[in-house]
């Protein structure tokens, strides 16, 4: 049975199927400034609810546009930690890193648990062996009041990894690699559960996968923790799969989603050369300690190139301690990257590096469609930081492979 | 529960993006009403204005895909959007539209034979989309008892105002 329709069986104490309307407790709600205002005015002004009556845990987070960079995110940021106070929720204030990435790191979600977030990449979570469903303000206010949610079981298509990866090539590449399948659409509204050579990633590696699950249109993923996953058999639709992908990881290239669409993928050896005016390495897909330790590697004893901006946000504070603390910050900043604070800033064009019309970036981030990063005429190449990396040293889209 | 309204019609991978930038998400940060002139800006100019009470949007593949901002189909709501007909929709964006009163239906032959201005049907009881103009018509899921009293007191929340609770136990 697919590890999704375990954790709804095993939490209502019989056994469901795909398409079944389930209602479920939730162990985790949270929500960020970009969508903890709606949160907020549906509980207060709409609910009109005095207190929690869902015991819960649950948190917000600052940090979209944070520190706050005009007076309206500051407003907001003040209501989220006022209501965080009256309300009885934790608070990660700016600083402290992007939602998700501080959800894995703290522990605050687990194996069966069943997680409700109010940002279309709460999936990133399903790396914990969770149900990780990124949902709209009013879904999250009621699972933050009552506790509960509703769901219509999904189906689960199986994606087993199989084999190593080559020098160079990451878990970026690999999601992207599937976001260029040919019948992508059947991920659609469905459950990715990662199966195979999972180490051959690493956990930094898979939360990336499990994050860009959103950009495949699936429902959520999930990562079965070791010891509960079934066994890869190849007979996997008569087990309650209703798909299998396989990826034979050593034929994975260094690849790119070319602008203005995440499924316009391709290898980067065919658009290298392309010009460059900003690198962004960061964001919930690729901020990790991972990202941050092949960008060093790869800047070590370089310089970005001059006209380039390369801009380096660490996804959270404890990333960004532990790589001050292995010096992958000190090469960095002496290659001439800009280093941010924790924050998703130029992910999502709302502050620390936008980009001017008709500008070119490579970004480690999750979306690439006109004016996610700034202007609607300039471009975005999604890539992983190794390309990025590579791409702000050349002045130009370069597979890393020209470094090792 | 049936809706009846004009056809908009709209192509395949109109995104959240679409319905409305995310840049306004900070811009307007504290009032939603400010954003209804942007609304599928850049699909339709001044969509808005153009829009009557109780229109129907019927649209191909993955209407309101991408983000989970619930502003997207409050603000299709606002604008007075009565129902979006689609081949498929976001997973987010379904369930957002749900929780707040506006009727999603899935379809596959409506949105290859609407055109704008067609009289659209839609029956959400009884699992049935019509567009009355072209006389075609077509049975799709009928929503389950839980989502059809929460889309007629006008979502979730008025829902709860009204009957004091959530529409469901855990069973
Ligand atoms: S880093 Fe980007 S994709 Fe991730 S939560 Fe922030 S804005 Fe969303």
């Amino acid at each position: 049975m697919p590890f999704i329709e375990r954790i709804l069986s095993e939490r209502l104490g019989k056994d469901v199927s795909p398409g079944d309307m389930v209602f479920v407790p939730v162990d985790l709600v949270y929500a960020h400034d970009g969508t903890a205002p709606l949160v907020i005015e549906v509980v207060v002004n709409e609910l009109k609810l005095e207190k929690r009556h869902a015991r819960n845990r649950a948190f917000f987070f600052i940090d979209h546009a944070s520190p706050a960079p005009t007076l309206a995110a500051a407003a907001v940021h003040k209501r989220m930690r006022e209501f965080a106070s009256r309300f009885g929720l934790g608070l990660f204030d700016a600083g402290e890193g992007i939602s998700h990435q501080l959800v894995i790191e703290n522990g605050l979600a687990g194996p069966g648990d069943i997680v409700v977030g109010a940002d279309s990449h709460t999936p990133t979570v399903g790396v914990t062996g969770a149900l990780a469903l990124g949902l709209g303000s009013t879904d999250v206010a009621v699972a933050l009041s009552y506790g509960y949610t509703w769901l219509s079981v999904p189906e689960t298509v199986k994606v087993v990894l199989r084999g190593s990866l080559k020098h160079m090539v990451m878990g970026k590449d690999v999601a992207l690699w599937l976001l260029g399948l040919k019948d992508v659409e059947k991920f659609h509204g469905r459950v990715i559960e990662y199966a195979g050579d999972l180490r051959a990633i690493g956990l930094d590696g898979l939360a990336t996968l499990t994050n860009m699950s959103t950009e495949m249109m699936a429902a959520t993923s999930v990562i079965p923790p070791e010891g509960l996953r079934e066994q890869t058999t190849g007979l996997s639709t008569s087990s309650g799969y209703v798909d299998e992908v396989s990826v034979q990881l050593g034929e994975v290239e260094p690849m790119v989603a070319r602008p203005p669409d995440v499924f316009n993928v391709a290898p980067v050896s065919s658009v290298e050369g392309v010009e460059v005016d900003q690198v962004f390495i960061g964001s919930c897909t690729n901020g990790r300690l991972q990202d941050m330790e092949v960008a060093a590697r790869i800047a070590r004893g370089r310089r970005v190139k001059s006209g380039v901006r390369c801009i380096v946000a660490p996804a959270s504070r404890r990333v960004l301690l532990e790589s001050l603390e292995r010096g992958y910050i000190d090469v960095l900043l002496k290659a001439g990257c800009i280093l941010s604070p924790p924050t998703c800033g130029p992910c999502v064009g709302a502050h620390m590096g936008l980009l001017a019309e008709g500008e070119v970036a490579v970004s480690t981030t999750n979306r690439n469609f006109p004016g996610r990063m700034g202007h609607r005429k300039s471009e975005v190449y999604l890539a992983s930081p190794a390309t990025a990396m590579a791409s702000a040293l050349t002045g130009r889209i370069t597979d890393p492979r020209v470094f090792a | 529960m049936i809706i009846r309204g004009r056809a908009i019609k709209l192509g395949d991978d109109v995104s959240t993006d679409h319905i409305i930038s995310g840049k306004y998400k900070f811009e307007f940060i504290d009032d939603m009403s400010k954003m209804i002139p942007h609304v599928l800006e850049d699909v339709i100019p001044e969509f808005y204005k153009k829009v009557s009470k109780g229109d129907i949007i019927v649209a191909g593949r993955n209407f309101g895909k991408g983000s989970s901002r619930e502003h997207a189909p409050r603000l299709l709501k606002m604008v007075g959007i009565g129902a979006v007909v689609a081949k498929s929709f976001g997973f987010i964006f379904y369930r957002n539209s749900v929780n707040i009163g506006l009727p999603v239906v899935k379809a596959k032959v409506v949105p290859d034979t609407a055109e704008s201005g067609d009289v659209i049907e839609v029956d959400l009881a009884r699992g049935i989309v019509r567009d009355v103009t072209k006389g075609v018509e077509e049975k799709v899921p009928p929503y389950p008892p839980e989502f059809l009293e929460v889309v007629s007191e006008g979502g979730i929340v008025e829902y709860i105002k009204k009957r004091g609770g959530l529409p469901w136990s855990i069973r």
